[in-house]
């Protein structure tokens, strides 16, 4: 089978068909221009995503998939290519795609509640008393409930990062988009975080795109694992995820797949290990 | 408690060490008053409204012109910041006409306007638009773009992602470039009112001056500390929440 084909296989979800689908990405492709060079950044990259489904990149860190999200999201425009989320061209950013990044992204001049109001603020739909009622929702959800009342910097960065997702999920989006937001936590408060982030979803399903550099990371979360190549950007090949939920990333199983992804990014890259 | 209590026992200390040179008899009381006879002066000029009027007119033109600094600063700043073309052009004639000692423009002010209120007015924008547009846009360029990034993903765009992203992301600078430019503006008017000698208001320098004019070191002396006493007040009253504020939520500089 050549990269080709393989590619047109792994990226089409096995959930559903190009029609059902939630996101498309089509060939999309993206050029950095600096003064002393031009990157090409992202190389025809296409993904399906089912609505409900979890899709994981993950690849060696400047494989440009932190700019596919930023495309997906909107804040990015691809140079060709496009964009579908709903079979609506994406043409900037919106509150049906919210992202979750890694650097923390609270607001520092609000405190922990009006940070998740911030977004309900800007759904003319609700009442304030619907929004205070959801803020608070989701506050619990996240398990912080009690911390409604606290400034920003005092939280620990696990707990900002359990905002940004109560804040992310209360606005209700269609798609959730996620630029390796566990990325700079210690592995104690992240391995706990994914067993909270496994629940919500499963309760909110919700459509996610989760960007990370850890393959064991995205062998827990993804319904399927798509795997990044360097300079430029491509995906190289696509792995399903049959494990049962809730997965534990010490599950022999899970450790099995992760290794097996690795080993596919060694052999690409010719011995290159990704952190 | 105990802060405040050593920091009053220091100007107790500082009052006595002054009270003691003054009656020691070494220097002419014409050049070197006690504390008391500042003291009498002070009160005398209270009671018979001098030092009132002078305030008054004092702190009449400093917030008119220094609420027109700011008018003209903040956006000016803000649209430097936006812009590289303008960085490089109103930018640097900011940061060069900054360098410029405020008192160097009475000069210009006084050809130009006269001896009239509005001299003082120039001379108390020129020392505060400048630095006030320098720490906006110094400012504004340190907003971490995360914030808008964050925003415009959850639909916030325009006006919407100017009031309530931008303008509270850059609180701390706004309240570091107003609080500098009240300083400039402070001492931009004192300049100017030592040097131009109005008939249509006399200000707290104009006491200054005319104490040296007429050899009266108890005025010199009271009006220097009048204008330490509001330069400070002025700035715990009007600054001073907004620093709390600022600390508190960006959890920055906490004591």
């Amino acid at each position: 089978m050549n990269m080709g084909e393989a590619q047109r296989q792994g990226v089409t979800s096995e959930h559903g068909s190009g029609a059902s689908s939630k996101l498309i990405v089509e060939s999309v492709s993206k050029w950095f221009r600096t003064p002393r060079a031009t990157v090409h950044a992202l190389d025809g990259i296409s993904i399906e995503v089912a609505a409900g489904e979890v899709v994981c990149l993950v690849g060696p860190s400047g494989c440009g998939k932190s700019t596919l999200l930023d495309i997906i999201a909107g804040l990015t425009k691809p140079d060709s290519g496009h964009v579908l989320a709903d079979g609506q061209l994406v043409t900037g950013p919106g509150r049906q795609r919210l992202v979750v990044f890694q650097e923390p992204s609270l607001f520092p001049w609000l405190d922990v509640f009006g940070n998740v109001m911030f977004g309900l603020k800007l759904c003319p739909e609700l009442t304030n008393g619907e929004r205070r009622e959801i803020a608070h929702r989701f506050l619990v959800l996240v398990g912080l409930e009690k911390f409604e009342r606290v400034h920003v910097h005092e939280l620990s960065g696990g707990m900002k990062q359990r905002v940004a997702l109560a804040r992310a999920l209360a606005a209700d989006p269609q798609v959730l988009l996620m630029d390796e937001p566990f990325g700079a936590l210690d592995a104690m408060t992240r391995e706990h975080l994914y067993d909270d982030v496994q629940r919500i979803w499963r309760d909110s399903g919700k459509t996610i795109v989760f960007v990370t550099h850890n393959m064991r990371e995205a062998v827990c979360l993804g319904d399927r694992v798509l795997l990044m190549s360097q300079a430029p950007g491509k995906i190289i090949q696509a792995f399903d995820i049959p494990l049962p939920r809730p997965r534990s990333i010490y599950d022999v199983d899970l450790v099995g797949h992760a290794a097996r992804i690795a080993d596919a990014l060694r052999g690409t890259v010719g011995g290159g290990v990704p952190e | 408690m105990k802060r405040i209590v050593v920091s009053l026992l220091f100007f107790i200390a500082l009052l006595a060490i002054w009270g003691i040179a003054a009656s020691s008899g070494r220097w002419s009381p014409v050049l070197f008053p006690s504390p008391w006879s500042v003291a009498e002066y002070l009160r005398g000029a209270l009671l018979d409204g001098t030092l009132v009027e002078a305030i008054y007119v004092t702190m009449k033109r400093l917030l008119v012109g220094y609420a027109i600094g700011l008018l003209i600063g903040l956006p000016l700043g803000l649209l430097v910041s936006s812009s590289q073309m303008l960085e490089d052009t109103v930018g640097a004639l900011a940061l060069g006409l900054q360098t410029l000692p405020s008192v160097c423009w009475v000069p210009l002010a006084l050809l130009w306007f006269g001896q009239t209120e509005g001299a003082m007015l120039f001379v108390v924008v020129m020392g505060t638009v400048w630095s006030v547009i320098i720490a906006t846009d110094h400012g504004a360029r340190t907003i971490p773009p995360i914030y808008a990034r964050a925003a415009r993903t959850m639909g916030s765009q325009g006006l919407h992602l100017w009031i309530r992203v931008m303008l509270p992301a850059s609180l701390p600078f706004l309240v570091s470039g107003m609080k500098q430019g009240w300083a400039f503006a402070w001492r931009s008017l004192m300049a100017a009112e030592i040097y131009v000698t109005i008939l249509t208001g006399f200000g707290l320098g104009q006491l200054l001056h005319y104490g040296r004019e007429l050899q009266a070191m108890d005025q010199v002396i009271g009006a220097m500390a009048m204008i330490v006493i509001i330069g400070s007040l002025a700035d715990r009253i009007l600054f001073s929440p907004w620093e709390r504020f600022v600390h508190r939520r960006w959890g920055t500089n906490v004591k």
